[in-house]
């Protein structure tokens, strides 16, 4: 119970998203209507993969402190609920851009701004499966998972502020390249917060049962250190 | 320190120097792809041309930095790290690549101008925007480069691992050279993107000297 307390959190928060988030009542702006209730599963996904390949860097950063195999089976799987989070954001992001801008793909900065962020962690997988050797597997992909991150974030925190966008944030448009934050009620900040933790947790959740098989598979290797 | 860099570096010139098959194949390369482009666009607008010259940069880059650390045999490395430290070896290998993409830079250049006209507004501006994003460029694959030979792998992982890696200084940079062709740009706004391009360009020489130490000791 004391080590489960998180999940039943997110399971909790998560049913609280979906029931709130549906039910309450929305402010009405511009074309966006009813759509803005997608605010509560788009966004959240945004956060929760900056989240999760955060984690993933860190854990890069420790394999390379100390050259444990556990860090790199934590970095990998971290970035893969990373990367599952982004398509989910892109998913869900191609779906509202279709009720508001009229199409799911309109070339927007920030839609191939992260159109290549995946294809960036796509490589990371791909590099991580060239190599057969696992230590030097290890720690190739931990350098090039670093030197992604950091090329990365100014790719969705600075280009997205210099040129004209659909979404909040753009040049000319208030907010941060994340969402307007004047467009947030106070009763959708009570849904949307509680729903960034709640899927953040849900995909911590994932990464941990993936994480353990990993483990498992890899415990002659482990424990023969 | 300075003295095993350049000691390194005048190494890698003279290979270059005695070895010229591998420079001028570049060359060659070079010289046959923008062939191709005049032979299947005779002509293009500014802004094709613009997205073809820098998209020619990035093949052309893949290609020659792509050398630096392949050529190197393991019996050699070991040899290097005998010799010199990680640091000096990285940094070493950077000057290189940037004075080999510079060349290779400027005379992709000439040839875009001989071949598929000059329409340019403002040439001598884009010559300058040439060389800061031929540095930036071989930057970024010098690191690329030392991680695909580590991983024993060709030409193609490289590209897969930079491509992705490269298009936010590609963008930037493309969106620069529009000053040249006559855009006018809003007040600052120039300044702006070129210090972002050295400012990322900064990031990438301090974190390929952070990191490459872990990929050279095995």
């Amino acid at each position: 119970m004391r080590k489960n307390w998180w999940k039943i959190l997110a399971a909790f928060l998560l049913i609280y998203t979906f029931t709130a988030g549906f039910l309450i009542k929305v402010p009405l702006i511009g074309n966006l209507k009813e759509t803005i209730r997608n605010l509560f599963f788009h966004v959240p996904m945004w956060f929760g993969q900056i989240i999760l390949l955060t984690t993933s860097l860190v854990y890069s950063i420790l394999y390379l402190r100390k050259p444990d195999l556990r860090y790199d089976i934590y970095a990998s799987c971290f970035a893969k609920t990373g990367i599952l989070m982004g398509v989910l954001g892109l998913i869900t992001g191609a779906i509202w851009a279709t009720y508001t801008w009229g199409e799911p793909w309109s070339n927007d900065p920030k839609q191939i701004g992260v159109a290549i962020a995946l294809l960036i962690y796509f490589a990371y997988l791909v590099l991580r499966n060239a190599i057969t050797d696992i230590d030097k597997r290890a720690k190739i992909s931990a350098v090039y998972n670093i030197f992604a991150y950091f090329i990365y974030l100014p790719l969705i925190m600075i280009l997205p502020r210099l040129v004209e966008s659909l979404h909040p944030g753009g040049k000319g448009v208030e907010g941060n390249p994340g969402l307007n934050g004047a467009d947030l009620d106070a009763t959708m900040r009570l849904v949307f917060w509680p729903a960034v933790i709640g899927w953040t947790l849900l995909g911590t959740w994932i990464t941990t049962l993936n994480i353990r098989i990993y483990l498992i598979r890899d415990k002659n290797l482990l424990n023969a250190k | 320190m300075t003295k095993s860099i350049l000691a390194l570096l005048k190494k890698d010139l003279l290979l270059e120097l005695r070895q010229q098959h591998s420079f001028y194949g570049i060359l060659l390369y070079v010289a046959s792809t923008i062939f191709v482009l005049y032979l299947s666009i005779n002509n293009p607008e500014g802004d094709v041309w613009n997205g073809l010259f820098w998209i020619i940069q990035l093949f052309v880059c893949v290609n020659a930095v792509a050398k630096s650390f392949l050529q190197e045999s393991k019996g050699r490395m070991l040899y290097f790290y005998t010799i010199s430290g990680a640091k000096e070896f990285i940094i070493a290998k950077l000057i290189y690549n940037i004075i080999l993409m510079l060349i290779m830079s400027l005379l992709s250049l000439g040839l875009f101008f001989i071949l598929l006209k000059n329409p340019l507004g403002n040439t001598l501006q884009f010559i300058g925007i040439v060389c800061i994003g031929g540095i930036s460029i071989s930057l970024v694959f010098t690191l690329l480069a030392a991680i695909a030979a580590k991983a024993q792998q060709n030409a193609a992982l490289m590209a897969i691992m930079g491509f992705p890696l490269i298009i936010p200084q590609l963008l930037l940079l493309i969106r620069l050279s529009k000053v040249a062709f006559g855009e006018i740009f809003r007040e600052g706004a120039l300044m702006q993107l070129s210090l972002l391009i050295v400012g990322l360009d900064i990031m990438v020489i301090a974190l390929s000297i952070i990191l490459f130490p872990f990929l050279w000791k095995d």
